[in-house]
């Protein structure tokens, strides 16, 4: 018998980067929120690789901090290493990653939702959502259990359906060894979804007594650690190093030898893989001629020996799997804790999704994370983060949040995934932003502290000390930008010891700053502020002034791309009435169901011809509608 | 909807006497008062009519004499300011009238655009609505085909090959980026990207030289004869003219009245061009000074420098070989029916690499040579007979332009130290640039290189 077990503004189906970042949002919001998780101590749990952020996912991870989600503060208090990279290149493309302690990151995530008012967690398996006339009602688990609410957000993960293969082995399972989500899968084929098989991989750890390190090379982290989250107050803690080795001839040979035992090349995998990640028999087979690979060796915690063999991907029998890690420098005597595997799972075609992340044609159903066929915590938390805004915005009528390609790396994510779909696992990259430049790691309060404020997911306090921030930056700049540098002679000797040529006319400290070898202390020498000022204002002045020009640069393109954002496409147009539209593009474009003629023409298929007519329409106001 | 200023040709190209350059935009009226050179067409009446002259600003060189119609909105076809500029029909002249415009504001339209505007604007009936649907799809698709055909052989594939080595570039940057810790991957240096985009550059170049050699050969080589008093010019001029059968256009009174000679040699078409008079000038250099006939020279594309076999070579001749020494030119050494004084060793030595022709004119001796020289001047290894209709598209050479300044402006990048990131930045844009010409634009194609050149993974 179906009973009734309560009801809620928002239910949050899965407790995993996307699950807990929707719990939080929706709750925030406002939104009286049930999460369900299969399993409790599974919250956040990183089933893959010890670390978060990295090029594009560390932005992210800032990202929704600045959006007052959870990732960013968590895995500050947890991680074990944290690096800058790309500290040699512009300030667009610096990343922060850390390496995270995993049991503590699960048991500091699982305590901050344990610690939210409004927010019940509950350890279920939701096997059916309660739909009627397109509008999601509430969820019925498999103990019968029936759970009402205005907005349900899915983030199943890879649970859905999903198959671990291990080489010849196979049996349905979700990550880990959990169970998985197959009632939920199939319910939703009944109810019209179009889901697609994708298929990822994880290595094999290793106990660390067993590494002998001298043999490899050490990783450390930076000597002054910066923080994700803009609450946390940078500060030093002992860190652990990674292991840099390779795989070798030897390596090679193992794989080559036993291709036929690889699910992967057996056809036994039939899920799409995601080309960022391959499995180690891939990137052999793929790059023969590459003599060595490279391995790191990643601690999974600070309270545990286990370390995750990064680079050794792989769903080969276990047998190899131990020859092969064995015939690696280092890992001559390593003990294998755990095998690597392959996993099968549904995802969710993305382009039935509204930017929202709503279901297209079922009101108040949300999908998010893993399940719309991205890869990566950070996206999937992005996603989790929109989705919790969104369902509680729909639950308590407030206003939608859909940030575009701009604002950042999450909008782009959004943008790509509802409108272009997948054909793999999505993973971001810096190159799939067209506005890089302005969604840099360090501005990501500038871009959506506001917002997040706005729309209840940062304190009054938080928002003070960022409007403080501002205006430290905005009086400096101005400071700045009125002082004049004259070229004295200790000016230029300092100049000459820089490396830079002589200054012949006085010029504005701004504009001075522009000069490759000059950076805010240099000016500061010559022309002190009145107050110190904080690293992080001292960067954004610097940053401003040395990289305006492609700053502009951006700016123009994203004043131009708003133009097209602005031109709203009736929900009701019908395109099957518009004459000159080449049929593909109608095809594309009824799937899709652009909002704006921006998002139209990013579907591929859809040409420039195709959008200037629908402008003409657009435009003259006279829209063909779907006959009512 | 807020319209940026358009340009285009709206006569058919190559066609008719009279062409006209059509703009229409809040900025045609601004745009056009820019380059002319005559009344204030901010000050004139609507629907009216005005003589002068185009004026390339830069050079304050005349580009044409033209008739201009002003026509401010609303009463126009696009119920914008529409300025429509009429010269004369040579291509040629069209097309320099059409880039001077790009040059100082306008955006070549997009085809069916001026009807788009005008039915955006409410100037033509929404009965016609799906009528001008057809026309920007039709347009569009001609253009199209007219772009593909144009494309065919030896410039699609240059193109590829271009973008391909640039996208390798960018792909090799984003992989530093995007995985900074993989060391398989050499790191990508300003030096690496500085030979790379010069070398591109490089290649753009002779792409852009060939393409005006493109337009050379359907407009006609434009060709100036010069040499003393006395040696043989109207000699040569009225012996190509008969000798071709040529075809001689008078295009009298509206917008100037010259006359230009066509005459087909060997399947070139040359245009006996009269530039600011050089033709009628036995002395250009006392006319117009040493600095501005090298720049009139410079506008022809081909140079026959005369000279007299029977007298010794003088100083004058001599300063006329230094004002064609970067320019293409055929030395002739006429009157070879009378006896030599001058001194063959020191022309020699004058024309350099560039061929010399002994003719007698009055005898009708040399003048075979002489075509041949052109034909071989023009065709051989540059260009062959298949490709004579190579880059002569505006909008590829507008393209072409646009794809040399983005990669100045990466060495520029390069030059201030710039990090890869942002150098990066302007070799993406020359990327997508040469992907219009080619109506590649697909962006995902740079993760796709991604993934294919390199060996990423966890």
């Amino acid at each position: 018998m179906i009973y009734d077990a309560g009801h809620y503004d928002v239910i949050v189906i899965g407790s995993g980067h996307a699950g807990v970042e929707a719990a939080n949002a929706a709750v925030k919001r406002g939104a009286k929120t049930l999460m369900l998780t299969l399993n409790l101590d599974m919250i956040a749990f990183m089933p893959c690789n010890p670390s978060i952020g990295g090029p594009a996912k560390g932005v992210v991870v800032r990202e929704i901090d600045a959006l007052g989600g959870l990732m960013g503060k968590v895995i500050d208090k947890t991680y074990i290493q944290m690096r800058m990279l790309n500290t040699r290149k512009g300030p667009a493309v610096r990343a922060l990653r850390a390496q995270a302690d995993k049991p503590l990151y699960v048991q500091e995530m699982k305590h901050q939702l344990e610690l939210l008012d409004n927010l019940t967690i509950r350890q279920a398996m939701v096997e059916k959502l309660i739909v009627e006339d397109g509008v999601c009602k509430g969820v019925i688990t498999e103990t019968k259990a029936a759970y009402y609410a205005k907005s349900v957000i899915i983030t199943t993960g890879t649970f859905m359906r999903g198959r671990v293969i291990l080489g010849d082995i196979s049996y349905q399972s979700g990550p880990n060894n959990q169970r998985p989500s197959v009632k939920l899968s199939e319910n939703l084929e009944e109810l019209g979804f179009k889901l697609v098989r994708f298929k990822t991989g994880t290595p094999p750890r290793v106990n660390s007594r067993s590494i002998d390190y001298s043999k490899t090379e050490i990783q450390p982290g930076d000597a002054h650690p910066s923080h994700f989250s803009y609450e946390t107050i940078d500060k030093c803690i002992e860190q652990i190093p990674c292991w840099l080795t390779y795989t070798n001839e030897q390596t090679h040979q193992l794989i080559d030898e036993n291709l036929n035992l690889s699910p992967m090349y057996s056809g036994m995998i039939k899920g799409t893989g995601p080309r960022y990640c391959p499995s180690i028999e891939d990137k052999v087979v793929r790059f023969h001629d590459k003599p060595r690979h490279q391995i790191f060796l990643e601690p999974e915690g600070r309270g545990t020996e286990e370390v995750y063999v990064q680079g050794l991907s792989t769903s080969l029998p276990e047998f190899i799997q131990e020859k092969m890690v064995r015939s690696i420098e280092g890992l001559e005597n390593a003990e294998i804790m755990r095998s690597g595997y392959a996993i099968e799972y549904d995802a969710v075609v993305p382009n039935q999704l509204w930017p929202t992340l709503e279901v297209k044609n079922i009101s108040g159903l949300f999908t998010a994370g893993q399940i719309n066929g991205t890869s990566g915590y950070e996206e999937a938390a992005g996603q989790g983060l929109m989705a919790g805004i969104n369902a509680a915005a729909h639950a308590l009528e407030l206003d939608t949040l859909v940030l575009d390609r701009s604002q950042a790396y999450i909008g782009v994510l959004i943008d790509d995934l509802v409108t272009k779909g997948t054909s793999e696992p999505y993973r971001l990259l810096t190159s799939r932003a067209e506005y890089r430049l302005l969604l840099r790691h360090d501005n990501a309060d500038l871009r959506l502290t506001e917002i997040g404020h706005q729309i209840g997911l940062i304190s009054e306090a938080r928002y003070q000390t960022f409007q403080e921030k501002l205006a430290l930056i905005k009086n400096e700049q101005e400071r700045l930008r009125k002082a004049t540098i004259k070229p004295t002679e200790a000016l230029n000797e300092a100049l000459t010891k820089a490396g830079g040529s002589q200054l012949k006319e006085p010029i504005k400290a701004l504009d001075f700053m522009k000069r490759p070898e000059v950076d805010y202390p240099f000016i500061h020498q010559f022309i002190p502020a009145p107050i110190d000022l904080p690293a992080d204002v001292i960067e954004q002045i610097e940053i401003q002034a040395k990289y305006q020009g492609y700053i502009e640069k951006s700016m123009q393109q994203v004043e131009r791309m708003k133009k097209m954002e602005a031109k709203a496409i009736p929900e009701n147009i019908d395109y099957d009435a518009i004459t000159g539209i080449a049929t593909e593009a109608k095809q594309r474009l009824k799937k899709v169901q652009p909002l704006s003629v921006g998002q139209a023409s990013r579907i591929s298929g859809v040409n420039p011809a195709d959008i200037s007519i629908l402008l003409v329409y657009i435009e003259h106001g006279q829209i063909a509608r779907i006959k009512e | 909807m807020d319209f940026d200023t358009i340009a285009a040709i709206s006569t058919p190209l190559g066609e008719g006497a009279i062409a006209i350059v059509r703009l229409s935009g809040d900025q045609a009226l601004m745009i056009a008062n820019k380059i002319f050179s005559g009344q204030d067409l901010l000050k004139v009446q609507s629907h009216t009519i005005h003589y002068g002259r185009i004026i390339d600003p830069q050079t304050n060189q005349m580009i044409e004499e033209v008739m201009v119609s002003v026509m401010k909105a609303p009463k126009t076809f696009t119920r914008e300011d529409v300025v429509e500029i009429n010269c004369h029909g040579g291509l040629a002249s069209v097309n320099r009238l059409l880039e001077l415009v790009l040059q100082y504001g306008a955006r070549l339209a997009e085809p069916g655009e001026f009807t788009k505007r005008a039915f955006l604007n409410g100037r033509i009936d929404l009965s016609q609505a799906e009528a001008v649907m057809d026309l920007i799809r039709a347009k569009t698709d001609r253009a199209m085909d007219v772009a593909i055909k144009q494309l065919d052989g030896k410039l699609s594939k240059l193109i590829h090959r271009l973008r391909e080595e640039l996208i390798e570039t960018v792909a090799h940057v984003e992989v530093n980026i995007d995985y900074p810790e993989y060391d398989d991957v050499e790191e990508m240096t300003h030096a690496m990207l500085l030979e790379k985009t010069s070398r591109i550059s490089h290649e753009i170049e002779k792409l852009l030289a060939m393409a005006k050699q493109g337009k050379i050969l359907r407009e006609g080589i434009a060709t100036a004869i010069i040499g003393r008093p006395n040696v043989g010019k109207s000699s040569l001029m009225n012996t190509l003219v008969q000798e071709n059968k040529a075809i001689v256009t008078d295009v009298p009174g509206t917008t100037r009245d010259i006359i230009e000679e066509y005459v087909n040699i060997r399947g070139i078409p040359l245009r006996l061009v009269d530039t600011a008079g050089i033709r009628e000038t036995d002395d250009i250099v006392e006319k117009i000074g040493v600095d501005r006939s090298r720049q009139v020279l410079k506008e022809a594309d081909l140079i026959l420098l005369v000279l007299n076999n029977h007298e010794t070579l003088s100083d004058q001749d001599r300063q006329l070989f230094d004002l064609v020494k970067d320019l293409e030119f055929i030395v002739l050494i006429n009157k070879s029916d009378l006896p030599t004084k001058l001194d063959q060793e020191e022309v020699e030595r004058l024309a350099g690499s560039q061929p010399i022709i002994s003719t007698s004119l009055i005898e009708e001796e040399g003048i075979e040579d002489l075509e041949e020289a052109i034909a071989n001047l023009f065709l051989s290894g540059q260009l062959e007979t298949d490709d004579l209709s190579y880059v002569s598209n505006v909008r590829h050479i507008e393209l072409l332009k646009q794809a040399l300044i983005a990669l100045d402006d990466a060495r520029a990048a390069i030059d201030a130290g710039m990090p890869m990131d942002l150098v990066q930045i302007d070799v993406t844009r020359t990327w997508q640039i040469l992907g219009e010409i080619i109506g590649d634009t697909v962006q995902d194609s740079l993760i796709d290189q991604l993934f294919s050149q390199f060996c990423l993974g966890k």
